[in-house]
């Protein structure tokens, strides 16, 4: 574990620089992590994507699959390629202040 | 008035929750008035851990296939019928041809299935003559004459997308296949690959880095995070979603799982993969209380393997019949799961894990035991003894001596607990 300030707040980060406490996450910080990860501006589509994954997560207690993200953001998997290329379910979540996704056991 | 339950699916999960009710009903003050009827679309009870061998031509069909009628006790009704879906109001099931079965209690037990058209090309050209899956009987089939046929070139086994049944079997796959094709004396000719959603070989720590050594140990090549967007079979190649490209001449895909389909028309029961919301701790759906999961049909974080399945037996059993008693359920299911993984050249590991604690070195059940997370003769062994236990013991619902529905704990090696002092350095 390790803490980051961010958008002048200390939050608390995993060894992969996911959030421990996802209630510590706040937009502006989506918006300064996002610039660090090359996302110049974050587009409304960029909002709905992240913003469904932390309610996946406070609903589910897990950020959804790539594919699942697919079939039930609203945005297609091609499309969230674009948006976070590194890697939709894993660069979102961290975004959107979440665990990584648990994929399954 | 007696009551009934009503189980979806005569599988693992179906057969064993009957067999244990119906004994434990025996000894019940209920036991006289209860009726249990167990509905599956055919009567081809498949022992799914076989799919494995025969690619390898280790196990016969003859041997892995028996009628599900015949493993239930005969005081248990078996229907005959696909389902048309739940009719979660009227505490109705509705089969295909409109004949409906009505219920106190009600067991999903349909399993998962494999969702062929979610991923594109799949069965386009080239589907069972060079792309195959080993996860049901006629592909593991074709998948047997194409490896006899295979004089060499690339073999890539890929997953498409997790949940999926035995999350191991793939692994499993590629050792088996480095052994098979040393032993046919071509090795040196094919390259294997795996190609995973996930960032490791497996999704546990420990045991992904394990499995991962295991992997280049045997020269087997791993590729993580792939997505895969579409299979080319003409091309010869794997399109992942952010445009990597992994070329075959055969390539072995484990699909995208989802529910039954039933499950998707019943209103209010599944979710959007069709598998069934269920409280993990009393095998209880989110759905309504009379309605009870267990095995691959749930969404509960735990494995989707037959050893997960029967531990819940138990538990599912027991808050069934405190249900139709009008008791508090027991929340005790621990997600205990424990799996042979077949590593080839007759030897095997073990992993035994629950929700709590992922897979650790030590010995199962307790210190003496067998080696957990390393290779082994005895491993093997076992699993190969498994298939006798599966329909002589576990179907019947019974329990297996020294295997409980609760995780062991004796006997394996935790890692150093983090320390303060320690986890400051870190920062």
């Amino acid at each position: 574990m390790s803490t980051a300030t961010m958008a002048g707040v200390e939050v608390r980060l995993n060894d992969e620089g996911f959030f421990e406490d996802p209630n510590q996450w706040t937009e502006a910080m989506a918006v300064e992590m996002a610039t660090a990860d090359g996302i110049d501006t974050l587009t409304d589509q960029h909002w709905t994507v992240l913003k469904f994954m932390r309610k996946e997560f406070f609903e589910k207690g897990t950020g959804p699959t790539v594919r699942l993200l697919g079939k039930t953001s609203g945005v297609s998997v091609k499309d969230l390629y674009l948006l976070f290329p590194k890697g939709p379910a894993k660069m979102a979540a961290r975004i959107a202040g979440i665990p990584k996704p648990k994929g399954c056991i | 008035m007696s009551k009934r339950i009503v189980i979806l699916g005569g599988g693992t999960g179906g057969t064993l929750t009957a067999n244990r009710l119906h004994r434990h009903l025996k000894h019940h003050p209920i036991g006289d008035a209860v009726e249990i009827t167990v509905v599956d679309q055919d009567d081809h009870h498949v022992y799914q851990p076989g799919l494995l061998f025969v690619p390898f031509g280790l196990a016969q069909h003859s041997e892995i296939v028996r009628p599900r009628q015949a493993q239930l006790h005969k005081d248990i009704t078996f229907v005959q019928q696909g389902i048309d879906r739940v009719d979660l109001e009227r505490d109705t099931v509705v089969l295909e041809g409109g004949r409906e079965l009505a219920y106190d209690a009600l067991v999903i037990a349909t399993g998962a299935t494999l969702a062929l058209d979610e991923t594109e090309g799949l069965t386009g050209p080239g589907w069972n003559e060079k792309v195959f899956t080993f996860y049901d009987l006629a592909g593991a089939t074709g998948l047997e004459t194409a490896l006899a046929e295979f004089e060499g070139g690339k073999l890539v086994v890929n997953v498409v997308d997790m949940p999926i049944k035995c999350p191991v079997a793939p692994l499993e796959f590629c050792f088996l296949a480095d052994w098979y094709f040393t032993e046919r004396g071509i090795r040196d000719k094919v390259t294997i690959t795996y190609a995973t959603p996930l960032d490791g070989a497996f999704t546990k720590p420990v045991a992904s880095a394990a499995l991962t050594s295991l992997l280049a140990d045997k020269g087997v090549h791993l590729i993580t995070e792939f997505n895969t967007g579409e299979v080319d079979g003409e091309a010869g190649k794997l399109v992942g979603y952010d445009g990597r490209e992994v070329p075959f001449d055969l390539a072995v895909v484990i699909p995208l799982h989802s529910g039954a389909a039933y499950v998707g028309r019943s209103e209010g029961l599944g979710d959007d993969l069709n598998f069934v919301p269920t409280d993990k701790r009393t095998l209880q759906t989110i759905a309504k209380p009379n309605v009870f999961a267990l095995g691959d049909a749930t969404n509960v974080p735990a494995s989707k393997a037959g050893s997960v399945t029967h531990f819940e037996g138990e538990v599912l059993v027991d808050n069934i019949l405190r249900f139709l008693a009008g008791e508090t359920l027991n929340s005790t299911f621990d997600g205990h799961a424990n799996c042979f993984i077949e590593t080839g050249f007759g030897k095997a590991l073990l992993i035994d894990f629950n929700y709590d604690t992922e897979p650790l070195p030590g010995h199962f059940p307790t210190a003496i035991g067998m080696p957990l997370l390393k290779e082994s003769r005895m491993n093997h062994l076992g699993k190969l003894m498994f298939q006798w236990v599966y329909w002589h013991a576990l179907l019947q619902g019974r329990d297996i001596p020294g295997i409980g529905a609760d995780m062991p704990t004796r006997g394996k090696e935790r890692p150093a607990p983090h320390t303060p002092e320690l986890e400051e350095t870190a920062v």
